[in-house]
């Protein structure tokens, strides 16, 4: 059965639907990788019985040709999704012991389209950090190399979709938390434009940057899964009330392309090997019939400044509520109010959470509101016209999704090293617009991606740009 | 001391609970008195990934005071976090308005005797109510209740426009009556839904700057607001005639001791960090949704009180009687739709009824008596068929068991006696059983007349016309 863990999720669909296989079949499959890939740490739950009574059902369902869009695909969520009576982690101490009463908006949608939870996947704490060492649970291997980092925060899912554990993975991007896991797995993660998909029941780290996405093994099946996932959501004031176009139709559709290139960007890559497997994509394209416009982002160099006083002034208030009181870690011993704040959340959170809370408490704090949360914004504003400007002359932008592939485990130390790891990842972020990474080739034997951006709600034509040039190269097929 | 130096400078922050159907940010519904926790869901909880979700009622609630107080209108109304701990503060941070807020610059007036005053009205803005914090419940826990947590809350500011104790009790009055007549608010003060701080400080009448300021807290009924105002103008003239500084605090007013005390200083004052709430997309407000809004206003308290005095020649103090709030004036004209005297029903509810609702510390619409009662009273008294002391008499059996005023009557046997026949026999026994007290009166002691009038009313239970009793003692004497 283990052949049927490599199908790409399109052929999945299609050999359930011709009865080749069974939902329990494939189920068991999955589950069985898990356990043996136990090693890995790639879930923090993982739900064995409740997957494999479901797989009946959908097998039911199937045979009574009921079967919905997803029906059977063993699928993994990242931990930071609600699931009602499910333990949702998102990968911290603080939130250990924490049963949700409700489901997220994307588990829901995935569910209803018939997908099957395995398990909730391990990640940074709170989806902070970019190398999964800082999960409370212990960081994730990456199943390409095990004493490499798999990347983070969606480490877990981009290192369960890599080593065959589920069909796809959903996940989170705040400042690159798909896109750089994605790269460092040699998988396809894209993060669709901030409103596409609902943030309801998806635990807040900056609420204006986070979007939930998709980590699946190539550009058509992440079109799939994200179609499913995708729509308007009254419960979140943010979503986009826009038609979902039909992803899986225009990841195949006959489209031209105008790739944007942001010239000065590319000189200054330090990486020979990073810079050298851009142009090459690039030249795989261009000769494919995409046109190449060299393109200027001036303002994209204050981007990772810009964020990381953005992002930590949300994250210092969104992180606010675990405060002891009505749920998560208590701490025990507690003699005063104070002492209740001061050592639950003392104890419950960890050292990089506790870094982004006191930088986001200082920025906020009186006297330097302007100096620096007021600056950041004004910043983000250039760097969304400077896309707005280059998105009249093209139809995506491309450039590498991280400046290295992945590195050793305990390798990075000091905190501002690790934030440039999401330096060309985060300008989407600050903008909104929709991004993805594909496997583009190697670096130190490890994979890098390309990253494609595009223009609000263009998911479509990045995953046609990205499907086109995995029709063209095989840097995306593992066993 | 001699307050004659010193001249009282006093804003109010009022806050007022809006009668919504659910809470500002989520659907739970609002129920005075329910169990504890059980007007509260997950948005109300703080629970991780929760998103809230604008009440559109409350925005035209708003909107209504501001079209009310002739105020400004924000074009956008945007929100922002306020953050800091406190347990029934379930986020961490409390969503208000800072900058745009949804009223600007708008004024009311308030009455003075004779004299009228302009009060300036800085802002009013929305926000959520947090939950309560119940101390006395358990000996060594403190219990929190959320039920209040996300109410809907206007904060309306006033400019330091108020100069006396007696000033403030007049707005916040005034307030109260606008809130009350636009239907926005129950104005409720005994169950909390209208709250009140005080800044005070007092200055040198030549003096141009403004005194340091101290702000009174927890001052929550007409009552009380007056009384701390004064206490806190007193202490601070003794203080600066003692040649000490007024330091810039938080008080909170003791009403079992009346008086105030510092809470906290500046210095220990929070920095809130206020950033505009990133859950909410700003809200725009047309030209056209303003108009619509002031096209239908209820009718407010000074127009309907100019609307009586012309139509039902009131007096300037009755019309202000029965325009006291929106239960009263609808009670009264509801009572003038069964086509009695206007005067007779302002001295019916001015009086009788009110000092039944004092007395039982209650309000109209809480009472057993209707408008149709005293109505009825009122005609059965014009026509003569019941005396003034058997109408008292029925007002109190409708006040503490309800019923019917034509069926009462009868059963009472208040049907007054307006056969002369029958009260002249009466009136002989009367006399017959008093001979002595009836040759003084014959002699010319006139006091007596009433001891003879009284003597009636007593042997009919006050179901003899009084009228009618004088008319033929008078004719007895002439005999």
């Amino acid at each position: 059965m283990s052949e049927l863990i490599n199908l790409s999720l399109t052929d999945q669909i299609l050999g359930l639907a011709d009865k080749s296989f069974s939902s329990k079949e494939i189920t068991g499959a999955y589950l069985n990788e898990i356990k043996k890939k136990e090693s890995l740490n790639c879930f923090i739950s993982v739900f064995e019985k409740e997957s494999e009574e479901k797989a009946l059902m959908a097998d039911e369902n199937i045979a009574k040709n009921k079967a919905r869009p997803l029906e059977g695909i063993p699928i993994a969520h990242k931990d930071i999704f609600c699931i009602k009576d499910k333990k949702t982690t998102c990968g911290s101490k603080m939130l250990s012991n924490f049963i949700s009463p409700y489901s997220s908006e994307v588990f829901s949608k995935l569910d209803t389209a018939g997908a099957i939870t395995l398990g909730k996947t391990n990640m940074d704490e709170f989806a902070m950090g970019s190398s999964n060492e800082t999960s409370f649970y212990g960081n994730v291997l990456n199943p390409i190399n095990e004493k490499l980092s798999p990347g983070g925060s969606s480490g877990g899912s981009a290192a369960a979709v890599r080593a065959n554990l589920c069909s796809f993975a959903t996940a989170t991007d705040t400042g690159g938390s798909i896109r750089q896991p994605a790269s460092f797995c040699g998988v396809t993660g894209i993060k669709p434009t901030y409103g596409r998909v609902s943030r309801w029941g998806m635990i807040a780290f900056a609420s204006s940057l986070d979007q939930a996405g998709i980590i699946a093994k190539n550009a058509k099946d992440a079109a799939i899964a994200l179609k499913y996932m995708s729509g308007f959501d009254q419960k979140d004031s943010t979503s986009l009330n826009e038609e979902v176009k039909d992803l899986q139709k225009e990841v195949d559709a006959d489209q031209e392309h105008i790739i944007g290139i942001p010239k000065d960007l590319i000189e200054n890559i330090k990486n020979d090997q990073v810079r050298d497997s851009f142009k090459n994509a690039i030249s795989i394209l261009e000769k494919d019939g995409a046109k190449i416009v060299e393109i200027n982002l001036p303002h994209i160099e204050y981007s990772l400044p810009a964020y990381y006083v953005i992002a930590p002034a949300e994250c210092s208030a969104n992180l606010a509520r675990y405060d002891g009181i009505r749920f998560g870690h208590r701490s025990e011993s507690v003699s005063s109010l104070e002492d209740l704040y001061v050592n639950s959340r003392t104890e419950g959170f960890g050292r990089e959470v506790k870094n982004r809370i006191f930088i986001g408490t200082f920025c906020l704090s009186a006297g330097y509101y302007d100096a620096f949360y007021n600056k950041a914004l004004k910043i983000r504003n250039l760097i969304k016209s400077d896309f707005d400007e280059a998105f009249k002359k093209v139809s995506s932008i491309a450039m590498p999704t991280c400046s290295n592939s992945s590195f050793e485990l305990g390798s990075i130390n000091d905190p501002v090293e690790m934030y440039e790891q999401d330096i060309y990842t985060i300008p989407a972020n600050l903008a909104g617009l929709p991004a993805l990474s594909i496997p583009s080739g190697t670096a130190d034997e490890m994979p890098i991606g390309l990253q494609l951006i595009g223009n609000y709600l263009e998911e479509g034509r990045i995953l046609n740009l990205a499907n086109k040039f995995q029709k063209l190269t095989n840097f995306h097929e593992f066993k | 001391m001699s307050l004659n130096n010193w001249q009282p400078v006093i804003g109010l922050e009022v806050h007022v609970q809006l009668a919504t159907r659910t809470k500002l940010f989520s659907s739970s519904p609002i129920a005075f008195g329910a169990d504890p926790n059980t007007q509260a869901s997950e948005i109300d909880l703080g629970l991780p990934g929760v998103l809230p979700v604008l009440n559109k009622e409350a925005i035209s609630h708003a909107l209504k005071f501001g079209c009310a107080i002739n105020a400004e209108i924000s074009e956008k109304v945007i929100f922002a976090r306020k953050n800091y701990f406190y347990p029934d503060l379930p986020k961490g941070y409390q969503i208000s308005q800072l900058d745009d807020p949804i009223v600007g610059k708008g004024s009311v007036e308030i009455k003075l005797g004779d004299k009228s005053k302009i009060i300036g009205v800085t802002r009013a803005h929305l926000e959520e109510d947090a939950g309560k914090s119940i101390h006395d419940l358990y000996s060594n826990n403190s219990a929190i209740d959320l039920n209040r947590a996300g109410t809907c809350l206007l904060e309306i500011v006033s400019e330091p426009d108020l100069s006396s104790a007696k000033e403030a009790v007049e707005y916040l009055k005034k307030i109260h009556s606008i809130v009350t007549f636009l239907g926005i608010s129950d104005g409720d003060m005994s169950q909390g839904s209208m709250r009140c701080d005080a800044n005070v400080s007092v200055k040198k009448p030549n003096d141009q700057k403004l005194g340091t300021r101290t702000e009174l807290k927890n001052i929550n009924s007409f009552k009380f607001v007056e009384k701390a105002i004064i206490f806190e103008i007193d202490r601070q003239i003794k203080e600066l005639e003692k040649g000490e500084e007024i330091i810039q605090e938080t008080r909170l007013y003791d009403s079992k001791k009346n008086l105030t005390r510092s809470m906290r200083s500046k210095e220990e004052a929070n920095d809130y960090r206020y950033f505009p709430e990133p859950d909410l997309i700003p809200i725009k407000i047309s030209k056209d949704q303003i108009n619509e809004v002031r096209k239908n206003l209820p009718e407010l308290p000074e127009i309907m009180k100019e609307r009586f005095m012309n139509s039902y020649e009131l007096s300037d103090d009755n019309a202000e009687l029965v325009t006291i709030n929106k239960e009263t004036a609808s009670f009264f004209e509801e009572v003038l739709s069964y086509e009695v005297s206007p005067k007779n029903a302002v001295n019916w509810i001015t009086g009788d009824l009110f000092a039944l609702l004092n007395k039982n510390d209650t309000n109209i619409s809480e009472s057993k008596v209707n408008p149709k009662h005293i109505a009825e009273i009122i005609q059965n008294i014009e026509d003569q068929k019941i005396s003034g002391p058997s109408a008292k008499k029925l007002l109190e059996i409708v006040w503490s068991e309800g019923g019917e005023i034509q069926e009462l009557i009868q059963k009472e046997g208040l049907e007054q006696i307006s056969n002369d026949d029958e009260i002249e026999k009466i009136l002989d026994e009367v006399i017959s059983e008093n001979q002595k007290q009836f040759e003084q009166l014959k002699s010319g002691k006139d006091r007596l007349q009433g001891f003879f009038v009284g003597k009636v009313m007593k042997k009919t239970s006050g179901s003899a016309s009084p009228q009618v009793v004088n008319k033929l003692l008078k004719d007895k004497l002439s005999k």
